[in-house]
């Protein structure tokens, strides 16, 4: 029955040249977004300024040992974002930090996704005890502020990076489980469902192949939604002094303008560049999200 | 062409084996107030390579019947009785062998045939869909072959494998749902209602296709429809439904025909005879709704609509009485043609 024993190749060939079509067409389709092509500028910007910053500034620029710069010094030919309290350029902090808040981010984001869709999902496909425990898991973090949440669990974990990243990661996520779940119970009643029940697919069939691409297009949005909340998140953090000391992040910049008093002395430049680019970065991805998901549902885009 | 003489092909059952034996189902629905009897004691048998209709009107059961055949009773629902496919009860098997009927034994064309694709995966995803889940380790290519096969079966280009569910029309989608009903070669079809949501034009087209692909292949049929008429044309008998019911079997054209059910009369000369002058102006319709399955009157559920109800229809309700090569449930029965009322 399956005498193919030449043409394989030619068939991946085949299946390659395909994905490569489908992936030229999705870009087309993105492209055609504008507001989506100014999110993506940004961001590039930002994630080419974060992976070239050795390149862009010299890390001993954050050594405050070898900083020389005046303290405090506005804008100058030599330090074009002015220095902070220690005399280190702002502009090399910046830079420095983009990695940081960056990384914080997209890492926190994952882990939320993750735990959000699969607890979103479960609790709404399955009746029974096993959507109602989920379900209350999810409701039991949604009702516990959130920052409190988050402030407790920085303390008791102790100031790092990693651990950052696994506190917003683990508070953020019960809004999409939320989302997730709401969606699916009402994908679970559609005929298309009853179908693949009719086929003799399983419940992880049912729920991998037909549950989850369709309310992926929402867990997408919602991904840069929480990239956007987890950026801000990790500023918050880092600004109540949760943050790890020993990175740089636009975070623990706005907190040590705040401790040394920047906006009462009008040091400015200490201040709004490190804002504007959490809002930038924020903005960016909020952008993309909108135009991502305009693509990605075929039901959004229009009949070709 | 003919299916009568398909018996040897069957192997290790007994030679006279129904393909599908329903026995004394019952299905009842639990509701705020109470449970609500929507089957009450069906029997039915599709052998292989027949085309069994089930006709009756909106709520009397049809539906649910199909959906036992498969085990796809809302959760709601207690059911009692056998559905034997195959020799095999299907409300009493393990999981997993239920799996394995479902599909590759017994495949279903939904009544929301519309809305059964799912709008993110292309069509061809979704037609090789049962292959994946029956025949695990199938080669890729293979499962392309075999879906150009299926679309081009119901008279659909291959192309429109890559196509999404919304860039079809009623009528294609409609098509896709009988390709994907043969997809792994199933020996009962069951067709919900198939063409609910077709104009009439389209609806001939697919009855066309499905009739044809079942009758070729002698696969046995259990097609439900409202419409007497349409199952006259492609079955080879008929069961008549009422309140939850059988009140008449026969074969397809007698039913149509000569109804022994005044119910039956009723159905059939609700939909004009091209040709037949005095069909045009009998009294076609029926006073009345169809009776609250939560409060049944005693006696037969018929009775208050029959037009010709005797008094002892109030008290008893009929069984199936054989009548030749039929049965109906009725005190009437064997009395002088009904259309001569």
């Amino acid at each position: 029955m399956t005498d193919i024993g030449a043409p394989r190749l030619s068939t991946r060939q085949l299946a390659r040249r395909r994905r490569a079509a489908s992936y030229r067409r999705t870009w087309k389709a993105f492209a055609a977004k504008r507001s989506g092509l100014v999110g993506l500028g940004i961001l590039v910007f930002f994630i080419v300024v974060a992976l070239g910053a050795p390149v862009l500034a010299s890390s001993r620029g954050l050594d405050v040992t070898l900083a020389n710069g005046p303290v405090l010094g506005p804008p100058s030919s030599h330090y074009v974002l002015g220095t902070d309290e220690n005399g280190r350029s702002v502009l090399t902090l910046l830079i420095w930090g983009s990695r940081i808040s960056l990384f914080v981010g997209l890492a926190a984001t994952v882990i939320s996704m993750v735990i959000g869709t699969l607890l979103g999902l479960v609790s709404g496909y399955f009746g029974g005890w096993i959507g109602r425990i989920t379900f209350r898991i999810t409701e039991w973090f949604l009702v516990i502020p959130f920052l409190p949440l988050a402030i407790a669990l920085a303390a008791v974990l102790g100031r790092g990076l990693f651990n950052i990243v696994i506190v917003i990661g683990v508070t953020s996520w019960p809004s999409t489980a939320l989302l997730i779940r709401s969606q699916t119970l009402s994908i679970k009643e559609r005929a298309y469902i009853e179908r693949a029940e009719a086929i003799g697919a399983g419940r992880w069939h049912q729920m991998g192949r037909h549950v989850l691409p369709n309310v992926m297009p929402m867990v997408f949005a919602n991904t840069t939604l929480t990239v956007a909340a987890a950026v801000l998140t990790e500023t918050t953090l880092s600004f109540l002094g949760l943050g790890d000391p020993t990175h740089t992040s636009w975070g623990t910049m706005l907190d040590s303008a705040y401790q040394v008093g920047a906006i009462t002395t009008g040091s400015w430049w200490y201040v709004i560049p490190p804002g504007v680019c959490v809002v930038l970065v924020v903005l960016a991805f909020t952008m993309i999200g909108q135009a991502l998901e305009e693509v990605l549902n075929p039901r959004l885009r229009a009949r070709q | 062409m003919t299916t009568e003489t398909t018996p040897e092909a069957t192997g290790t059952a007994a030679p006279d084996a129904a393909l599908l034996a329903i026995r004394d189902l019952h299905v009842t629905y639990a509701t705020g107030e109470g449970g609500l009897p929507a089957v009450r004691g069906v029997d039915l048998t599709v052998a292989r390579g027949q085309i069994v209709g089930v006709a009756g009107e909106s709520g009397c059961g049809k539906s649910t019947l199909a959906s036992t055949v498969l085990r796809l009773q809302p959760p709601s629902a207690t059911v009692s009785g056998q559905v034997l496919f195959d020799g095999r009860d299907v409300l009493a098997m393990r999981w997993g062998e239920l799996r394995a009927v479902r599909w590759a034994g017994a495949s279903i064309v939904f009544q929301g045939a519309l809305h059964s694709l799912n709008p993110v995966h292309r069509i061809g995803a979704q037609l090789a869909e049962p292959m994946h889940i029956h025949q695990p380790g199938l080669d890729e290519a293979r499962v392309t072959e075999r879906v150009a096969e299926l679309l081009d079966q119901v008279g659909m280009a291959p192309e429109r494998a890559k196509s999404y569910p919304h860039q079809l029309s009623g009528g294609q989608k409609q098509r896709v749902m009988i390709a994907m009903a043969l997809a792994c070669d199933p020996e009962l079809v069951v067709a919900d209602e198939p063409t609910t949501a077709l104009d009439v034009m389209v609806q001939a087209q697919v009855l066309n296709v499905l009739s044809e692909l079942v009758r070729g292949r002698g696969v046995g049929m259990m097609m439900i429809s409202h419409d007497l008429s349409v199952l006259a044309d492609l079955c080879d008998r008929i069961t008549v439904m009422y309140a939850g019911r059988v009140i008449e079997e026969g074969p397809a054209d007698q039913v149509f025909a000569a109804p022994l059910h005044p119910y039956s009369g009723a159905l059939s000369a609700a939909f004009p005879r091209v040709g037949d002058p005095a069909a045009r102006f009998a009294p076609a319709g029926l006073p009345g709704d169809p009776p609250d399955p939560r409060n049944l009157t005693e006696g037969c559920s018929f009775a208050p609509r029959c037009p010709r109800a005797a008094p002892v229809c109030l008290h008893d309700e009929p069984g199936l009485v054989a009548y030749d090569d039929r049965a109906a449930a009725c005190v009437r029965i064997g009395e002088p043609d009904l259309e001569a009322r």
